[in-house]
């Protein structure tokens, strides 16, 4: 089967130049995270300690307001709690108990951290140890940042999770531990195929519950499915975790080689492996070559926004055969996103960071046929005739292993079927 | 601190963007951390805008704090006259920048820029975006509004219509339409469309529209002090409130009053026999305070509907809101909690809601129809259609938007009569909404019900505690007979009879005792 996969290209992207800007940037803060990771862990409330403009970004960055009461709010900070008239600590105490009161199904309670509670320097992590001493052991009070000043947009699940690591029991049991916060149908996809393939012990971090238990030690080795996961990477081998590095599991190509990586940490015998991936990756394979009639061949444009760029380039340019012009990253962690990166054939300009205005003039001289931008870009870039692809649609679709794989190559390729669809001109 | 799920409305410098965004040639640069360019989705998704606000963002990290934050509001500004040259800026900081005290405002002036540079001071953890947008307006008006010689021909500025507004885009054409009849041209509009320079020549007007008090007040009452341009009091949402407005009109320039009526149909549907069943429908008011102001007169006095509940989220329109709701005979809210909002709705059981997109979301989850009058927005209130709340069109539009959630005259009693009837029953809802209409449960008015498209229901504070009395299965049965919108209390108030009399189980006759006690 291995015919259908192009070879590594003689030369990757690995050690190509990064041309490094800053500027305006036009993403989200990593408050954003809270949006899918509220749904992910049931048990769990977000707690944002920041201003109104927080509040509303939740509010504007969900898109729609969430039916029902969502499992976040914010303590918005007020002139009182500036001049020090009041005491932070005692208010949000205060607060967390009415909540608390209020919300009996919530076990975990994240405590989150926003700029201008880094910039007052509010102590989130006492107030967090002390909470979680008054409400243990119902509650289990963490604290992380999702400030705009420390994180951009999928670093707050990064560091949300970061925050978890610390607290997980310790195992000596050899075991793998599946780490990024997915939507459950990917999710139960790939712990199916990793179990088919043989092993036995897995667990997942963030788990859905907070009684889950999820262990972590020396014999536990860890596979990441977000590319944004450099600071709980960090975390967990601090822990004596072991990473196993891998391209990242989008298209049919990641997906096997994800699975293989980390069937060989388990010494598990890849004809075994390929026994069991056959069928599905035969299925995604067929679903990306229809959405490949539209993108084959087009040239391709990605601003920065979720850390999940390279990684999807990669499967746009080897699976859907685009060709990449930009490939713009908030951060590129090169242990994370190494894979990838070789496969990536050499090309491409790498960027990272973002002076939005120097990026809009080369996005407009290269005139891609496919732009993958944030919300606040998209509709300027359609008005002047580009062809774009909002980037949070690929946070919060299910587009991770090989029965999605069709479904994540056909989100970049609609908005170019709908572009040839349209026809607004008179007949004549 | 504050806890807040939902709220009404942004920080103050969401304001000052939904004034730079409405206009032309003038630029916002605004001191802010990476992450608050979130706000450029608001104009360019929900609006749907073609452009990108003009606003650059410094976009400082926590490691230029302490260190040259300054000199990057400096580079920031330069660079963004360099790319736009505007023909003003205005200045500011978000709620994070407020706390480093870099004082834009104070740097910008002193960098001899070739354009007037108009600082804002917006207080972000005192204020709001209401606040903001007339704050800004304000300050650009009074910067370059010049003193001038009045127009030959009677002519008047529209002052308040910015980006992100309910429905302003199309009450400018409808306003500009009801002056035109009487005479008189439009001067200048803003901050909706106009340029620095527009603003320059505001003095020519012989008088001001103020459409919308909460982002035109300021500017407005500066103009009449400064300028010596009157404004008119009178915001021409509902029939009677647009006739009044021409009669202000006249009364201020002195031209005959003028209103071409002749596509207005709301007073004739309104009369229309079909139009019997809105009788006393009791409807609740909520939003900002002058939709909820001309909502109130329109519900009362235009469709005979009953005002059982009003209120607004601004405060700064708390005292006239106040003054009307004791008029109406209620009492108002003034509240920007939405869960207030909710249980008080809860409370008063209306058949009818007319509030904001939170109130819609209120009534999906009540079970009670709602129709969008107010901010906040969503993408649905930028319909494609022209669709104006204020004059003639307005009005026709109200009666359309308001009549369409409801379940109409006949059906009505159909549904009354065939309760239990399996697919033409009170739970379907309004049968020309379709399937999509949600259900209303039993009684559980403030109780969750299961989200939609497969989400989880999720678990609420508030959900009713019925643990204490039995209902048992034939009073049950009859308690879905009784209309929805008294459901909720008439459960209550049979729970709360049956416990005040050490009962524990809820039967047909104990249903029907509570109801004639509670209707002595």
């Amino acid at each position: 089967m291995t015919r259908h996969t192009p070879p590594p290209p003689a030369l990757g992207c690995r050690h190509a130049p990064i041309l490094k800007e800053r500027g305006q940037h036009e993403v989200f803060c990593g408050l954003t995270g809270i949006i899918w990771l509220h749904r992910k862990m049931q048990d769990a409330f977000f707690l944002v300690v920041g201003s109104r403009t927080c509040a509303h970004l939740l509010q504007s960055a969900a898109g729609v307001m969430i039916f029902a009461e969502p499992r976040f709010g914010t303590a918005i900070l007020e002139e009182s709690d500036l001049a020090g008239l009041a005491d932070a600590h005692e208010e949000l105490e205060r607060e967390v108990d009415r909540l608390l009161a209020r919300r009996g199904d919530i076990r975990q309670l994240f405590l989150v951290g926003s700029c201008p509670s880094e910039v007052i320097k509010l102590d989130l992590a006492r107030a967090a140890e002390r909470l979680s001493a008054r409400h243990a052991p119902r509650v289990r009070v963490l604290n992380y940042s999702g400030s705009g000043i420390e994180t951009t947009f999928t670093e707050g699940e990064d560091a949300c999770l970061a925050a978890m690591v610390p607290t997980l029991p310790d195992s000596d049991a050899r075991q793998l531990m599946v780490v990024g916060a997915l939507p459950d149908v990917a999710e139960d996809q790939a712990l199916d195929l990793l179990a088919q393939i043989g092993i036995d012990k897995i667990t997942v971090l963030p788990a859905r519950h907070a009684d889950t238990e999820v262990s972590v030690g020396p014999n536990t080795s860890f596979a990441l499915t977000q590319a944004f996961l450099g600071g709980t990477h960090a975390a967990l081998e601090r822990r004596g975790a072991r990473h196993i590095p891998a391209p990242f599991p989008f298209g049919e190509e990641g997906t096997t080689a994800w699975l293989r990586a980390v069937a060989r940490d388990f010494g598990i015998d890849q004809a075994h492996v390929d026994a069991v991936i056959d069928a599905p990756r035969a299925r995604a394979r067929k679903a990306v070559a229809k959405a490949a009639e539209t993108l084959s061949g087009k040239s391709l444009f990605f601003f920065p926004d979720s850390q999940m760029e390279i990684p999807l380039a990669r499967f746009l340019t080897r699976e859907c055969g685009m060709e990449a012009v930009e490939v713009g990253a908030p951060y590129i962690h090169k242990a994370l996103v190494g894979p990838d990166l070789d496969l990536l054939a050499d090309g491409p300009v790498i960027s990272e960071g973002q002076d939005v205005e120097l990026q809009l003039d080369r996005c407009r001289a290269a005139q891609p046929d496919l732009t993958v931008c944030g919300l606040g870009l998209a509709n300027p870039l359609e008005a002047e005739g580009l062809c774009t692809k909002w980037a949070i649609e690929l946070v919060f679709t299910p587009v991770h292993f090989y029965e999605q794989a069709g479904d994540l190559a056909s989100l970049f390729a609609r908005p170019m079927r709908r572009h040839n669809l349209l026809k607004l001109e008179a007949a004549e | 601190m504050k806890l807040s799920v939902w709220t009404y409305e942004g920080p103050p410098h969401v304001g000052a963007l939904r004034v730079a965004t409405a206009m032309q040639g003038l630029h916002y640069v605004l001191h802010a951390p990476q992450g608050d360019t979130y706000a450029d989705l608001l104009f360019t998704m929900i609006e749907r805008r073609n452009h990108r606000p003009p606003v650059t963002y410094t976009t400082f990290q926590a490691r230029d704090l302490g260190s040259d934050t300054a000199n990057l509001f400096k580079t920031a500004c330069e660079a963004a006259y360099e790319r736009f040259q505007p023909q003003a800026m205005i200045v500011g900081a978000s709620c994070t920048a407020e706390l480093i005290q870099d004082d834009p405002g104070g740097m910008a002036e002193t960098m001899g820029m070739p354009i007037p540079i108009i600082p804002l001071e917006l207080p972000s953890y005192q204020r709001k975006e209401n606040f903001g947008a007339d704050e800004t307006l304000f300050q650009l008006v009074r910067r370059l509004a010049q003193p001038m010689e009045r127009t030959e021909q009677v002519t008047a500025n529209l002052i308040g219509p910015t980006a992100l507004g309910f429905r302003h885009r199309d009450d400018i054409t409808e306003v500009t339409a009801l002056l035109n009849h009487m005479g008189i041209a439009v001067n200048v509009c803003a901050p909706y469309g106009a340029t620095p320079e527009d603003l320059s020549r505001l003095g020519a007007a012989h008088f001001n529209v103020l459409m919308y008090p909460e982002t035109g007040e300021a500017a407005c009452r500066w103009m009449e002090r400064d300028l010596g341009l009157p404004f008119t009091k009178t915001v021409p949402i509902g029939v009677g409130a647009t006739r009044d407005f021409v009669n202000e009109v006249a009364q201020i320039t002195g031209l005959a009053a003028k209103l071409d009526d002749s596509r207005l149909r709301l007073p004739w549907y309104s009369a229309s026999v079909d139009s019997t069943y809105l009788t006393g429908k009791r409807v609740f008011i909520f939003g900002d305070g002058t939709h909820v102001t001309t909502a109130a007169r329109i519900a009362r006095d235009e469709m005979g509907f009953e005002v059982v509940g009003l209120g607004c989220y601004n405060r700064e329109m708390a005292r006239p809101v106040r003054a009307l709701a004791k008029e109406y005979g209620v009492e108002a809210l003034i509240s920007d909690d939405h869960l207030d909002v909710e249980a008080a709705i809860a409370e008063a059981a209306p058949e009818l809601i007319l509030g904001t997109q939170m109130e819609r979301h209120i009534g999906k989850r009540l079970g009670i129809p709602c129709a969008v009058i107010s901010s906040p927005v969503h993408v649905q209130d930028f319909p494609a259609r022209y669709s104006p709340q204020m004059g003639i069109e307005g009005a026709n539009v109200i009666f359309d938007t308001w009549v369409h959630p409801l379940v109409m005259g006949l059906e009505e009693h159909l549904l009354t009569m065939f309760r239990e009837d399996f697919e033409f029953h009170d739970d379907a809802g309004a049968s020309h909404h379709g399937g999509a209409h949600v259900a209303r449960d039993a009684g559980g008015l403030s109780a969750p019900r299961p989200g939609q498209a497969g989400t989880p229901p999720e678990d609420i504070s508030e959900q009713e505690k019925t643990g204490e009395v039995i209902w048992l299965d034939a009073a049950e049965r009859e308690l879905k007979k009784i209309p929805f919108f008294v459901r909720g209390k008439a459960k209550r108030n049979t729970e709360a009879f049956a416990s005040e009399r050490g009962l524990e189980e809820i039967s047909i006759d104990t249903l029907y005792e509570a109801k004639a006690h509670y209707a002595r």
